[in-house]
């Protein structure tokens, strides 16, 4: 009698496969964003989705341009990092800023900052994040001029700034305000951490509500869309620096729940720092990286004549991530622990 | 550059020389030499053309000199004596222009002095002047030195007027311009830089398309 043949599939690894595809998850951290750009719309009014949309647009034309004549065109634009990337910027510039000048960082951003390294997963540095640093470092006065914040009553209002013609100086001036970090650099002052946690400060669009963003943070930390150990390690590292300075000399320095809700810490902790992009992929590496971003805010806070560094800090820690990854690589089994010289 | 290093020494003069500096072989746009004071002292149009011209000067001269003596220096310390010469020049186009302009010589700086050690210069002595005649030199040198002029106007202009919204101290904008100010700062240089390269590089690459595709059609009609 024969023997019924044994049919043997034979594949290669990978064997588990994850769902999630990069569009995916891109998706998801927008959707995470969402509720934090309704609290920027909720303190800055419609200015404030004025600036989302020209910001978005700017990122998506400019990725349109810079991706012609490739194959893949439609699938980089639709696989939603140029509007994640137009949506961050946006969070990041003060509400009131001539809307001109935010379509050319978000032109910068997609430009300077992703297309000319070759696009989506090459960059060296937050694109975002670049995107600001170049305006900042184009515009200092634009880039440093706030607008108080306002609740239902003032849902309507758009600023008279924003609507500057290109390449000319903004004539009408605007009700101004200080951020609490420069209330705290400038004048010794620290705000209520209830206030903090609510948003209800100036300061950038999504600079505001740490509540909100740090809710999604945990949603996006549970879905497994960010490595937790970054900002885990970031606040860890930015609470332990101020915690010890303000052991030292609790007049002088902030409480370390200040600096944890204040300025741009938690935006940036949670949706740049994370970028799997620009940030280690070892764990290890993830700690150095998170730690490393935390000492470089409080440092630029404390002792640097800026008042708020979270974007220097990051860019920063953005270039030497591949050296991070280099020295983090994992031991391969059986190989002796220590290096040999032969 | 290879080229020019295997080549037996040409007797007779060429334009060709004088014409390969201003735009095949442009010491900024596509041998990328001289660096520093390209990304350094282009924040205004003047500024540029200054640097330009005094670079031409020197390379002029050094070029004459070097190759009216190539015969005579020896290889082992030829270098040091290219310096020497090139050093000589420099010094006395650093008087000149302190003579010409004082404000001029505060706003370049010590990136005068430093036109001595720019590649360009030396690069053109070692590669070209003392391989070939006098006059090829002198062509060279003329051509290299007003392609690097012009290399340092494109970046100059385009520096002043969107960081001071002027243009060789004219103002542009009557009514209020808002400079960006990172163009006038080192930043800016290398942003204007790369977007100059990627415009001189699509060009010549097009105009490489348009070369074969004219030689496709001419031989499908023989």
């Amino acid at each position: 009698m024969k023997a019924a043949e044994v049919k043997l599939l034979l594949t290669s690894s990978p064997f588990l496969k994850q769902e999630d595809d990069m569009p995916t998850i891109m998706r998801q951290v927008i959707y995470s964003l969402v509720p934090v750009s309704l609290a920027a719309i909720y303190y800055f009014g419609l200015g404030a989705l004025l600036l989302i949309l020209v910001c978005v647009g700017g990122a998506l034309g400019t990725e349109w341009v810079f991706s012609r004549g490739k194959r893949g065109r439609r699938l980089s634009i639709a696989d939603g990092s140029a509007i994640l990337t137009g949506l961050l910027l946006a969070l990041v510039l003060p509400p009131a800023i001539p809307l001109w000048m935010a379509l050319l960082g978000a032109v910068a951003a997609i430009g300077i900052g992703k297309m000319v390294f070759g696009g989506v997963g090459s960059n060296i540095f937050n694109p975002a994040l670049v995107g600001r640093a170049f305006l900042q470092a184009a515009f200092p006065v634009a880039l440093t001029t706030w607008v108080p914040q306002g609740g239902w009553q003032s849902l309507a209002r758009l600023y008279p700034t924003q609507f500057g013609m290109p390449f000319a100086k903004t004539t009408v001036s605007a009700v101004t305000t200080a951020t609490p970090l420069s209330q705290m650099k400038f004048a010794g002052q620290t705000t209520d951490t209830l206030q903090l946690l609510l948003g209800n400060t100036g300061g950038s669009l999504g600079e505001t509500c740490a509540l909100i963003i740090l809710l999604g943070g945990i949603y996006l930390a549970w879905r497994n869309y960010l490595n937790w150990r970054v900002p885990v390690a970031v606040f860890a590292s930015v609470a332990v620096f101020a915690g010890i300075l303000h052991w030292v000399d609790p007049l002088k320095y902030a409480p370390p729940m200040f600096h944890l809700f204040s300025g741009g810490l938690m935006l940036g902790a949670i949706y740049m720092a994370t970028d799997p992009v620009t940030s280690p992929v070892t764990q290890r590496g993830c700690w150095i990286f998170g730690i490393g971003i935390g000492v470089l805010v409080m440092v630029i806070r404390t002792y640097g004549g800026l008042p708020e560094g979270v974007m220097y800090a990051i860019l920063l820690m953005n270039a030497v991530s591949p050296l991070i990854n280099r020295v983090t690589q994992a031991r391969i089994y059986g190989e002796s622990r220590k290096k040999d010289k032969g | 550059m290879a080229n020019d290093l295997f080549k037996m020494p040409e007797t007779a003069v060429s334009t060709d020389e004088f014409i390969k500096g201003l735009w095949r072989e442009n010491p900024v746009f596509v041998q990328v030499l001289g660096m520093c004071p390209v990304l350094a002292v282009t924040n205004s149009g003047i500024n540029a053309i200054a640097m330009g011209l005094a670079t031409t000067f020197v390379l002029v001269m050094s070029n004459i000199l070097v190759s009216s003596l190539r015969k005579v220096i020896p290889k082992q310390v030829r270098i040091a004596t290219y310096i020497l010469i090139i050093a000589t020049f420099v010094t006395v186009v650093e008087y000149l222009i302190q003579a010409i302009s004082l404000d001029l010589h505060k706003a370049l700086g010590a990136f005068i002095s430093l036109i001595v050690v720019n590649c360009v210069i030396l690069g053109r002595a070692e590669a070209f002047a003392s391989k070939n005649t006098l006059a090829n030199s002198f062509l060279d040198g003329l051509g290299m030195g007003l392609g690097f002029t012009f290399a340092l106007l494109c970046l100059g202009v385009v520096r002043e007027i969107l960081g001071s919204g002027t243009i060789f101290g004219i103002g542009l904008f009557p009514d209020g311009f808002q400079s960006w100010v990172v163009m006038i700062l080192p930043g800016g240089g290398f942003f204007t830089m790369g977007a100059w390269l990627l415009f001189f590089n699509w060009l010549k690459e097009r105009n490489k398309k348009r070369e074969a595709a004219l030689s496709e059609s001419g031989t499908g009609v023989k």
